[in-house]
């Protein structure tokens, strides 16, 4: 698939619910970030020495190590794609919110399935990242491991022995990875204990954040927990720890579910059979009420209240019906309240479709 | 006033977006407000963080804030960072920067971090000495271990071979 098609296609593979223990977890991500030896870092960088980078990235992707390991790999510059184009990567997690400033400086890498990209000249010159359903962080790290060994082989990575990998920003210092799990908490917030965890993984060095990274709120019960520190432990170290508390996070969830289930049978029946008539018959949605609404079906789905109902297909809906996304399927640019008629209209005939 | 985006409540905030430099103001009830502001979360900037890196930064780089003397400004020699905008904007401008700034940089690390020292992969092509020193310290381990188990003869395998290592270290 080109890059032209993966922005008209609102499926991607992290949306696919067949990972394991996709009842909670959403997907897993690694980034690793690199730096090029003898440039400026990207927010100092010119323009002349930006295209460099661009270049040797563009050169250094066609290695046959990671052609092997990852297949295919294509490289766009921002400059490539429309607006829309590019708010659309966003919306799919498959580039920052930060690549939609100065896009004459910055380029993409992506593979064919989405799983593998690259960050060209983000707040590092390279940002590697993969990307897949459920809770998979060791074979995310394997994938942009192999992909860093591959770049490596070609290009000077600035690394010190004390230090580990240099990075523009001191926090990332040392191994560079962000590892972090998208999870679907409702049963921890419905029953209120989801803050006292909040604090609990703080103090485990860990970061919460909304779904759309830094300084967003978590909006439809869906939270992002990744790690804070970078040096002084290994990749492997990283993972295993956010593995082993994902993990926890998985099993306290599950018994909530199963406790509310048991407890309060109507009510969470009731909530979700009407989040299902809303989104079914809704004129009008906003994207907010649509992302809790979609929430609420999920965990019917996860729960075996509605049948008939593709877990992949809550998730595919939420990206579906961010703005930019909206825009691109209408083929026009609409004003807020069009899009709330447009987004209750895709919703509808989505769900429809099923039950017919 | 009637909000602009539900006609039905009154209006009560003014919104404004800015999208591609052409700026659009819109007078919005409380609720719709909520949810515009919610709708364009995929855009939103960056949650402050490198602003408080760079008081932490600052603090690491001017020491004592009362003191009165001039501090002489270092600079990168290699991009010419100083170290007032790095403190400024958190970020370090290339990477001879954490060489340049020296003996400041580990006890930033030490509080970002609570460790200095880099334990995680190194690369093959370049990594030079360190992919000596990871296999010793890796193997040092495996020793501990083979002691613990009273694995004698694998011990001395191990042995030998730090020993090898480290002399081509020198």
């Amino acid at each position: 698939m080109s890059l032209k098609e993966t922005v008209s296609n609102p499926y991607s593979k992290w949306l696919d619910a067949s990972g394991p223990e996709s009842d909670v977890i959403i997907s897993s991500r690694v980034r690793i970030a690199r730096n090029l030896v003898g440039y400026p870092f990207p927010h100092l960088l010119g323009y002349d020495n930006a295209d460099k980078i661009i270049y040797a990235v563009q050169s250094a992707i066609l290695s046959s190590t990671i052609q092997k390991a990852v297949g295919e790999l294509e490289l766009s510059r921002m400059t490539e794609l429309s607006p829309t184009e590019r708010q659309i990567l966003v919306e799919k997690h498959l580039i920052s919110p930060d690549m939609l400033e100065h896009p004459e400086k910055r380029a993409v890498v992506l593979s064919t399935n989405e799983v593998v990209g690259i960050m060209v000249n983000e707040e590092d010159h390279l940002r590697i990242q993969c990307l897949l359903p459920g809770l998979q962080l060791k074979e995310c790290w394997e994938l942009a491991n192999s992909v860093d060994d591959g770049l490596e082989q070609i290009l000077d990575f600035a690394f010190t022995e004390e230090m580990g990998y240099l990075t523009s920003c001191p926090t990332n210092v040392g191994t560079g990875l962000r590892a972090s799990v998208m999870l679907h908490l409702p049963a921890l917030v419905m029953t209120q204990q989801i803050n006292s965890i909040l604090t609990t993984l703080s103090k485990l060095g860990l970061t919460v954040r909304g779904l759309y990274g830094e300084g967003t709120q978590a909006t439809g019960n869906l939270f992002q927990v990744s790690n804070q520190v970078t040096l002084g432990l290994t990749e492997d170290e990283i993972i295993d720890n956010l593995i082993m508390v994902a993990m926890q996070l998985v099993t306290q969830e599950r018994a909530a579910r199963r406790a509310l289930y048991k407890e309060q049978k109507y009510q969470i029946e009731d909530r979700v059979w009407r989040a299902y008539g809303l989104l079914k018959y809704a004129r009008t949605i906003t994207s907010m009420d649509a992302m809790n609404l979609l929430s609420d079906l999920r965990l019917g789905v996860d729960l075996n209240i509605i049948p008939n109902i593709p877990r992949g297909l809550v998730m595919e809906l939420i990206v579906m019906t961010r703005p930019a996304f909206l825009n691109k399927l209408k083929g026009e640019e609409l004003n807020p309240a069009q899009r709330d008629i447009y987004r209750a209209t895709l919703i509808r005939e989505k769900l429809n479709s099923l039950s017919s | 006033m009637l909000c602009d985006r539900c006609q039905k409540r009154p209006a009560q905030v003014h919104f404004t977006q800015v999208i591609n430099n052409t700026k659009k103001q819109m007078s919005l009830c409380t609720v719709c407000a909520a949810e515009m502001q919610a709708e364009s979360m995929a855009a939103f900037p960056q949650l402050n963080l490198h602003d408080f890196l760079a008081g932490l930064i600052n603090h690491h780089f001017t020491g004592n804030q009362l003191q009165t003397k001039a501090i002489p400004q270092v600079s990168c020699e290699k991009c010419g960072a100083t170290e007032a905008q790095v403190a400024k904007s958190g970020l370090f401008g290339c990477s001879e920067c954490y060489s340049q700034f020296g003996q400041r940089v580990k006890p930033l690390l030490k509080r970002i971090h609570g460790s200095s020292r880099h334990t995680g992969k190194v690369p093959r092509r370049t990594g030079g000495k360190a992919i000596i020193t990871k296999e010793i310290r890796i193997l040092k381990g495996q020793l501990q271990e083979a002691i613990n188990q009273e694995e004698f003869e694998k011990a001395a395998r191990l042995r030998d071979r730090i020993k090898e290592l480290e002399q081509q270290l020198q």
